[in-house]
C-alpha cells in the first residue's frame, strides 16, 4: 500500500554517503537501495517520513521532516498550538490507535 | 593502608533477576484483549528493568523491549527456548513504534536502562538487540559511543527471531518490512471506536434534536417518530469510515483516505435509502452529513496506519477538511430546510 505521491520530504546527499546500509536495514519500506556501496532512494513514495535512517546515518547524509502521519494527531497539535501529537501521554494511556 | 572502596564499580556478589516464562497464560490474553478495547491500561505495563527467560548467562543475547505489557508479552513468547535477558527499558507503559516517535524509547532512555540495570556487569559480550521499529528513537552509533554496546536491529515482527539469530543476527528483506495485513487493521479498529464515542453521540443527539423541528415550533414526538432515519445515516457513516474502511483499504484505490472514506459513506448511505421513505431533500441533506462522517472518521485512520507520512497527512487535511465541513454544514442547512418546508 502506497500513500499519497510527491509529498515526502526525504533528501539523501548522495556525497556524504559511505556506503554503511544501516539506512537501508532500518527503515521498514524498502525505501533505500544499496548499488556500488552507495545508498539510493528506490521507493521514495513508500516513505512513512519515521525518521530512522536520517537518525543512525552517522555520516550526516539523509535529511528528512519526520513525524507521525496521524490526522487527529495533527489537529491535535494545530488546536493547542503545539507540534502534531497524538495523545499517548504520560499515563501511557493510548487514546488513538495512531499509537 | 588499604586502598580506598571504590564505590563506582562495586560489584553486588549475587542478583538475582525475575525470570518470565515464554508461556501465555489466561490472563495474558484477556490483557491482550483489553488493551485492545481501551480497558484498565494500567495492567498494560511492565516494570523496566532486566529479565532472564530460561537460563542466560554472561554470553546471552540481550533483547530490549518496550514496557508496554504487550509488546513484552509478545516478545517473551517467542523467545522460547531461547537462554536470554530481556532489558525492559522505561517507555511509559506506550509500545516500541509510537514510543519511538515520542523519544520514550530512544537513545537516552537505553543508555540510562543500561548503566541502571548494571547491564555491563551482567553480560560480557557488548551486543544488545533493538526491535528494527526502535530505529525511530534509537540511533545506534550513539549507543555505540557512550555505552561500547553494539546495537543490531532486529527484525519487525518478534515472531521472526529466532529465524533471525538462527541467520547470524541477519534479517531477509521481508523482515525488515513493516505489512498492514487485513488482520493487522482489524486489531486497530476497537480502539478507535471507543476512543471517538462522545463525539458520535454528539453528532446523533444534534440530528436527533434537529428531527424535531416543524413549522409550528419543536415537536417532541416527530423527533421520537422521525429521528431514526437521520440517526442511522450518522451512524452509517461512522461505521462505513471508522471500520469499513480499515478493512478494505485497498478495495479503493483512491490514495486519500478521506476520499476512501467518502465513497464508502456514499455506498452504505444509498443502500441504507432503499429502506426508508424520506422527502428527496432530507434524503440528499442526511447523505451530505454521513459522508462527511465517514471521510474524517477515515481520515482519522491516517493514524493508525503503517505508511501515512506526516506531509502527506497534512497535504490530504488541507483540501479534505474544508470538504468535510462544508458537507456537514450543508447537509445540516438542507436538514432544517426540509423540516419546515
Ligand atoms: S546510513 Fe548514511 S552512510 Fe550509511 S548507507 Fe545510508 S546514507 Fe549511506
Ligand atoms: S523516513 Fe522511515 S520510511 Fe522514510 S526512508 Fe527513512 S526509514 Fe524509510
Amino acid at each position: 500500500m502506497q500513500y499519497l505521491r510527491n509529498v515526502v520530504t526525504l533528501k539523501l546527499n548522495g556525497d556524504l554517503c559511505t556506503g554503511c546500509r544501516l539506512c537501508a536495514i532500518v527503515c521498514p519500506h524498502a525505501v533505500f537501495e544499496i548499488v556500488n556501496k552507495k545508498a539510493r532512494i528506490a521507493n521514495i513514495d513508500n516513505c512513512m517520513e519515521c525518521g530512522a535512517c536520517a537518525l543512525n546515518c552517522q555520516f550526516g547524509a539523509i535529511t528528512v521532516n519526520s513525524g507521525v502521519g496521524c490526522a487527529a494527531g495533527i489537529l491535535n497539535g494545530i488546536l493547542n498550538n503545539t507540534e502534531p501529537s497524538c495523545g499517548c501521554n504520560a499515563t501511557g494511556e493510548n487514546k488513538t490507535s495512531c499509537c | 593502608m588499604p586502598s580506598p572502596i571504590d564505590y563506582q564499580n562495586l560489584q553486588p556478589l549475587a542478583i538475582s533477576f525475575p525470570s518470565v516464562s515464554a508461556k501465555w497464560i489466561g490472563r495474558d490474553f484477556v490483557d491482550a484483549v483489553k488493551v485492545r478495547w481501551g480497558i484498565g491500561r494500567n495492567s498494560s505495563k511492565v516494570t523496566p528493568g532486566v529479565y532472564k527467560i530460561g537460563n542466560p548467562d554472561s554470553q546471552s543475547d540481550v533483547f530490549v523491549s518496550a514496557n508496554y505489557k504487550l509488546s513484552f508479552d509478545i516478545l517473551r513468547k517467542n523467545l522460547k527456548s531461547f537462554n536470554a535477558w530481556i532489558l525492559v527499558i522505561d517507555t511509559k507503559g506506550v509500545n516500541v513504534w509510537c514510543a519511538a516517535g515520542k523519544g520514550n524509547f530512544g537513545t537516552e532512555t537505553l543508555v540510562r536502562s543500561i548503566d541502571k540495570t548494571f547491564l555491563k556487569s551482567i553480560v560480557s559480550h557488548r551486543r544488545l538487540i533493538v526491535p528494527q521499529l526502535g530505529a525511530v528513537g534509537v540511533a545506534a552509533h550513539k549507543i555505540k559511543e557512550q555505552t561500547g554496546f553494539k546495537v543490531i536491529f532486529g527484525p519487525v515482527q518478534a515472531a521472526d527471531i529466532a529465524e533471525f539469530v538462527k541467520a547470524g543476527y541477519k534479517a531477509t528483506p521481508e523482515m525488515r518490512k513493516i505489512n498492514f495485513p487485513f488482520y493487522e487493521r482489524a486489531k486497530l479498529i476497537p480502539v478507535d471506536l471507543v476512543y471517538w464515542k462522545y463525539r458520535l453521540l454528539a453528532a446523533l443527539f444534534v440530528v436527533f434534536v434537529f428531527s424535531g423541528l416543524d413549522r409550528s415550533g419543536f415537536l417532541f414526538t416527530k423527533m421520537l417518530h422521525t429521528s431514526l432515519f437521520p440517526a442511522l445515516n450518522i451512524f452509517t457513516g461512522y461505521l462505513a469510515g471508522m471500520v469499513i474502511t480499515p478493512l478494505l483499504l485497498p478495495v479503493i484505490p483512491a490514495r486519500a483516505f478521506s476520499l476512501k472514506g467518502a465513497l464508502w459513506g456514499l455506498i452504505f448511505i444509498v443502500f441504507l435509502n432503499l429502506f426508508f421513505i424520506a422527502p428527496n431533500i432530507e434524503r440528499i441533506a442526511l447523505a451530505l452529513m454521513g459522508i462527511a462522517v465517514a471521510s474524517f472518521a477515515a481520515l482519522n485512520f491516517t493514524g493508525a496506519t503503517t505508511y501515512t507520512s506526516l506531509s502527506g497527512v497534512k497535504l490530504e487535511m488541507k483540501w479534505s477538511i474544508p470538504f468535510q465541513i462544508g458537507f456537514a454544514a450543508v447537509g445540516l442547512l438542507l436538514f432544517i430546510i426540509s423540516k419546515l418546508i
